[in-house]
C-alpha cells in the first residue's frame, strides 16, 4: 500500500494526475471526433456520389487499419507536416508539437470514424415521414435538423455513442507509446523503478475499470433523459 | 512522395504480416474455445458460476488490451513460483504472451457474442427437441450449437477484425509484427506517409478479405431474413 502514498515516497498522486490526463485526453479526443463526424456523415448521407466516396474512404481507412498505426503516423509525421505547412510560409525553425495535442487528435480522428458511423445509422433509421412532414410545413432546414432531426437521433445514438466512448478511452492507452504521461505511461514508469510490474499494471487495469464503469452509469442516465415519453 | 522506398519496404512489411497472421489465427483458435466455455458458464444456472464468468468479460472488455498484454509479458514473471513451474516454459516468450493475451481478450467479446446468440435461440426449437426425446447433450450440441453459430457469424467477422487490429499490439511486447515493422522502417527512415499508405493497405486488404470471407458464408449458412 505504501506505494500508492500520496506525495513523494509513493506513486499515488502521479497515478492520480495520469488519470485526470487519461479523461482529458479521453474527453478531447471524443471531441474532436464529434468535429469529424459533423463534417462526414453528411457526406456519407449525401447523393453525390463523389462525396459519398470521401465519407466511406474515411471510415473505411481508419476502422480497417490499427489503431497503433495511426498513432505512429501522427506521432512521426504529425511535426514534419506542420514544418512542411510552415516552411511554405518562410518559418524554417524545428517545431514540437505537443504529444497531448497529437495524441488526442489522432485517437479523436479514429474515434471520428465510429461516431460517423453511428451518426448515420441515427439519421437513417428516422422516419422518412418526420422529413417530409417538417417540409409540408415549411420548417427551414437548420431549424428542421435541430429542433426535429437531432432530438430523436441523440436518442437513437446515445447507447452506441457510449461504445464509442469505451473504445475511445480504452485506445487511449495507446498514446503512451508516444510518451504521453497517461496511466499506460505512468504505470510503465512505476513499475520501471519499482521493480513491480505487476502491481502497477493491475492497479493501471483497476483504473480503467473503474473510469468504464462510472462513465457507464453517467451515460445511463443520460440515455433515461433523452429516451423519455418512448 | 518516395516510390522507392514503398516499393523497397513491400517484401519486409510483406514478410512481416506472416507474422501477424500467425498470431491472429493461433489467438482466435484459443479465444473461439475459451469464448464458447464462458458462454455456456454464462448461461449456468449456479449464481457463483455465473458471476465468475460474467466478471471475466466485464474485467476483459473493460480494460484496454495494451494492459492486458503487460501484465501478461511484464507481470506474471515476477512471481518466483510460476518461474520455477513448466509454464515459464511459455511465458518467457513475448510470442505465446501476446497470443495469450489476445486469446484471453477475444475470448471475453467471443464469449458475450455466443451467450446473445444462444439466448435469441427459439425456446420452441429446444422444446421441439425434447419432445422428439433427444437427449439435452444431443439437442446442445446438434440444435443449439449450430444455430448459435449461424447467428453470430455477423457479430463474430467483426470481432475477427477487431482482433486484427489488436495483434499490431505485438508490436509493444519487442514481436516484428506488421506494425512493429512499419514502426522501425518509419523510425529509421522519417518517413511516415509511405510506410504507413503501404503498411496500411496490407491492412486494409487484410479486412477487406475477412469482411467478404464472413459474408459469403452468411449467405450460405446464415438466415435469409
Amino acid at each position: 500500500m505504501e506505494l500508492l502514498a500520496f506525495g513523494k515516497t509513493g506513486w499515488g498522486d502521479e497515478l492520480f494526475y495520469a488519470t485526470l490526463m487519461t479523461l482529458a485526453v479521453s474527453i478531447t479526443a471524443m471531441l474532436i471526433g464529434f468535429f469529424f463526424a459533423l463534417i462526414f456523415t453528411p457526406l456519407k448521407l449525401s447523393k453525390h456520389k463523389s462525396l459519398n466516396l470521401i465519407g466511406n474512404f474515411y471510415t473505411t481507412v481508419i476502422r480497417g487499419v490499427p489503431e497503433l498505426l495511426v498513432i505512429y503516423l501522427f506521432f512521426f509525421g504529425g511535426s514534419g507536416a506542420i514544418m512542411f505547412v510552415a516552411s511554405m510560409f518562410g518559418y524554417y525553425e524545428y517545431i514540437e508539437i505537443n504529444a497531448f495535442i497529437t495524441g488526442s487528435f489522432a485517437i479523436g480522428i479514429i474515434s471520428g470514424a465510429y461516431s460517423t458511423e453511428v451518426f448515420r445509422g441515427a439519421i437513417q433509421s428516422i422516419d422518412k415521414g418526420q422529413f417530409e412532414a417538417s417540409k409540408v410545413l415549411g420548417i427551414k432546414k437548420h431549424i428542421q435538423f435541430y429542433k426535429i432531426i437531432l432530438p430523436q437521433m441523440l436518442r437513437l445514438a446515445i447507447p452506441n455513442l457510449s461504445n464509442v466512448w469505451q473504445i475511445t478511452l480504452k485506445d487511449t492507452s495507446l498514446i503512451s507509446v508516444t510518451g504521453l504521461v497517461e496511466i499506460m505511461r505512468q504505470s510503465y514508469i512505476a513499475a520501471g523503478s519499482t521493480r513491480d510490474p505487476l502491481f502497477f499494471y493491475s492497479f493501471a487495469a483497476v483504473l480503467y475499470l473503474l473510469l468504464t464503469y462510472l462513465s457507464m452509469k453517467l451515460i445511463n442516465k443520460l440515455e433515461v433523459k433523452y429516451s423519455r415519453g418512448f | 512522395m518516395d516510390f522507392e522506398l514503398m516499393i523497397g519496404s513491400f517484401p519486409k512489411l510483406l514478410s512481416a504480416t506472416v507474422i501477424t497472421l500467425k498470431l491472429l489465427s493461433l489467438s482466435l483458435f484459443f479465444g473461439l474455445f475459451i469464448g464458447l466455455l464462458f458462454a455456456i458458464l454464462r448461461m449456468n444456472k449456479n449464481p457463483i458460476v455465473n458471476k465468475f464468468a460474467y466478471g471475466y468479460s466485464y474485467v476483459f472488455r473493460g480494460t484496454p488490451l495494451l494492459v492486458q498484454i503487460f501484465i501478461i509479458y511484464f507481470g506474471l514473471g515476477q512471481i518466483e513460483y510460476l518461474r520455477s513451474t513448466f509454464l515459464w516454459v511459455i511465458l518467457k516468450e513475448p510470442y505465446w504472451c501476446a497470443i495469450i493475451a489476445f486469446a484471453l481478450n477475444t475470448g471475453a467479446y467471443t464469449s458475450e457474442i455466443l451467450r446473445s446468440a444462444f439466448q435469441t435461440i427459439k425456446p420452441g426449437l429446444i422444446e421441439a427437441g425434447k419432445s422428439l426425446g433427444i437427449p439435452n447433450k444431443v439437442i446442445f450440441y446438434k440444435i443449439q450449437i449450430p444455430i448459435a453459430i449461424k447467428q453470430s457469424l455477423p457479430a463474430y467477422g467483426n470481432e475477427i477484425i477487431l482482433m486484427l487490429k489488436g495483434t499490431s499490439l505485438a508490436s509493444t511486447v519487442t514481436l516484428m509484427d506488421l506494425t512493429g515493422v512499419a514502426k522501425y522502417i518509419i523510425s529509421t527512415t522519417f518517413k511516415p506517409i509511405e510506410v504507413f499508405i503501404v503498411a496500411g493497405g496490407i491492412y486494409l486488404f487484410m479486412t477487406f478479405c475477412v469482411h467478404n470471407l464472413i459474408k459469403f458464408l452468411e449467405k450460405k449458412y446464415g438466415y435469409q431474413t
